[in-house]
């Protein structure tokens, strides 16, 4: 099993440059706005929610991950023609989440980022339907199978995307 | 309590984050859909992300012009033959559709109708998505500086697309397309003359709502807009019939593919005028050579109309002749109509008994009704007939 427990201690926690903070979640941001009007089928991607669990699993700080689930969630949010704080909840509870779970497994192994990544997703997708629906009143149709399948296709493009991005960590 | 914050602090700092958001969620649901109150928010983050988004694609579009117009110029020859040959068949379609059209449009003009002109568009190009499942809507690099304003049609070649949501700056707009969810378009099936309303599903298809369920759509039929949304003109194509189920409630679930491809879009079209207007008849008819010769030989009588119509429309026609000749004329418009696709307004014989269908179908009936009531109201020149001709006069028993 990839995911091993570890004490607080033992935990290595990292940080990132001010630009490094900033680009690179724009960037994610710019990207997933851009391709999908090229590239159709990249729309099953979500970017920014990968950039948010890279951020929070790396800085290990459950207020530090919130904080940048939420401003990446309403930056994404502010793009489309819904109510802002849609994505910013549910990045809000993911940056959170995957923080919280940094602080106490060892997710640095491709397998254990995979399996993380898969379950963020649906997270994600849960909190983005109940709010939308719940609270908006937004009529959303939920598929198992599109849903499973994008928690896949995400998992899968993070492992090699947090492999690109580990090149700007810095120990703290 | 202190202590149980300082203890809770993680989650104290969730929660709050949470609650802010909710309030905020709260609070835009209470206002206007529109965006208007975050609008400052919206407007930062489109400024961050479009700049580039234009700049890549204008370089794109710069590179694939330079290879397709000067570089890749294979088969070009072939294509242009190909394009004579349509040409040629296009212009022979041509002449057989200016006669329909002329006919359609004397009708028209006959029965009082006003006709929605497109009379100004401005060619945008998509520059980037919402990059969201959830909102179905695309970015085009033009805004306030060309006339783009809210809830302004936006169309390509093939179709329909969607329309303006949101104008950002001089340069940007939002287009909200036809297949996200909370878009809703007018539109009415070409044959059956069925009206409903076209709307996006969650899982980003479109559908043909409020058909009710005992009537007959057919796969493969085509949906026009209908122009009764107040934003899109009458008669643009908007889809084709791929399905109809019966659905739950009294009405049809009709699935639609979208004549344009959304998926797709790289150049769009937003029409920025739209002109009403009774249909006119146009005088720049092509004059046959026997009305040449009527009008140079001395020979031919001053009333010329009395030449160029048949002996039964020397004098006013009787009572149950001009009745039938009414039924003929609201006969030939309706079909017209047909050929017209969607140049009239909807609610013919098979319409589905809504509201508008049933009005547009009574202002139809009132209008030939007045035509034959007033004492003089036609003063349209026969088909055929000299320009200097006495109009036909439509007079009643």
């Amino acid at each position: 099993m990839p995911i091993s427990y570890t004490s607080g201690e033992q935990v290595e926690v990292y940080r990132f440059s001010l630009p490094v903070a900033i680009l690179v979640p724009l960037v994610a941001i710019f990207l997933q706005a851009f391709l999908p009007a090229r590239l159709h089928f990249f729309s099953i991607f979500d970017l920014p929610l990968l950039v948010t669990i890279f951020f929070a699993v790396a800085r290990r700080s459950p207020v530090a991950g919130l904080l940048t689930g939420a401003a990446i969630g309403l930056a994404q949010d502010a793009l489309t023609h819904r109510p802002l704080g849609l994505y910013g909840i549910a990045k809000t509870v993911v940056g959170y989440g995957a923080s919280s779970l940094g602080v106490k497994l060892d997710v640095e192994n491709p397998g254990a980022r995979f399996l993380v990544t898969l379950f963020f997703y649906v997270v994600h997708e849960v909190v983005y339907f109940t709010v939308a629906q719940g609270l908006v009143g937004q009529k959303l149709a939920w598929s198992w199978p599109h849903e499973l399948g994008s928690a896949f296709a995400n998992a899968a493009l993070a492992v090699p995307l947090f492999f690109l991005l580990d090149r700007f960590k810095q120990r703290a | 309590m202190e202590s149980l914050l300082t203890r809770y602090r993680n989650v104290s700092i969730l929660m709050a984050v949470l609650f802010a958001q909710v309030l905020g969620l709260a609070i835009q649901v209470r206002r206007a859909p529109t965006g208007e109150s975050n609008r400052l928010i919206r407007v930062w983050a489109v400024a961050a992300v479009t700049p580039l988004e234009k700049a890549i694609t204008r370089m794109q579009s710069a590179t694939g012009s330079l290879w397709s117009n000067y570089i890749y110029l294979r088969g070009v020859r072939q294509q242009n033959r190909d394009l004579k040959y349509q040409i040629e068949n296009l212009r022979l379609q041509q002449v057989r559709l200016s006669e329909d059209a002329n006919q359609a449009r004397r009708l028209q003009a006959l029965l009082n109708f006003k006709e929605q002109y497109v009379a100004k568009t401005v060619a945008a190009q998509v520059i980037g998505s919402t990059g969201s499942e959830h909102s179905r809507a695309v970015y085009i690099d033009k805004g306030s500086d060309d006339g783009i304003k809210n809830e302004m049609p936006v169309i390509t070649a093939d179709g329909v697309v969607g329309k303006i949501w949101q104008v950002y700056d001089a340069h940007t707009s939002l287009v909200l397309l036809i297949n996200d969810q909370s878009s809703g378009v007018g539109a009415i099936l070409a044959n059956s003359r069925l009206q409903g309303i076209l709307r996006g599903t969650p899982s980003g298809e479109v559908v043909l709502e409020k058909v009710l369920g005992d009537e007959q759509v057919l796969p493969g039929e085509t949906v026009l807009t209908s122009g009764g949304d107040q934003i899109f003109p009458k008669g643009l194509p908007a889809g084709v019939v791929t399905s109809v189920s019966r659905g739950p409630d009294a009405f049809l679930n009709i699935r639609i593919r979208p004549a344009a491809d959304l998926s797709k879009l790289e150049e769009v079209l937003v029409i920025t005028k739209k002109e009403h207007a009774a249909t006119e008849v146009t005088t720049a008819q092509p004059t046959r050579a026997a009305d040449i010769l009527a009008q140079r030989l001395p020979s031919v009588p001053d009333n010329a109309a009395e030449v160029t119509e048949g002996p039964g429309d020397e004098k006013p026609a009787p009572a149950p002749g001009e009745a039938n000749a009414t039924a003929k004329a609201q006969a030939a418009a309706t079909q017209a109509a047909g050929a017209k696709a969607g140049a009239l307004p909807a609610g013919g014989p098979a319409g589905n008994g809504s509201a508008a269908a049933k009005a547009s179908q009574n202002s139809s009936a009132n209008a030939v009704k007045r035509i034959s009531d007033k004492p003089v109201t036609s003063t349209v020149k026969p088909e055929h007939s000299p320009p200097d001709s006495t109009p036909v006069e439509a007079k009643p028993q």
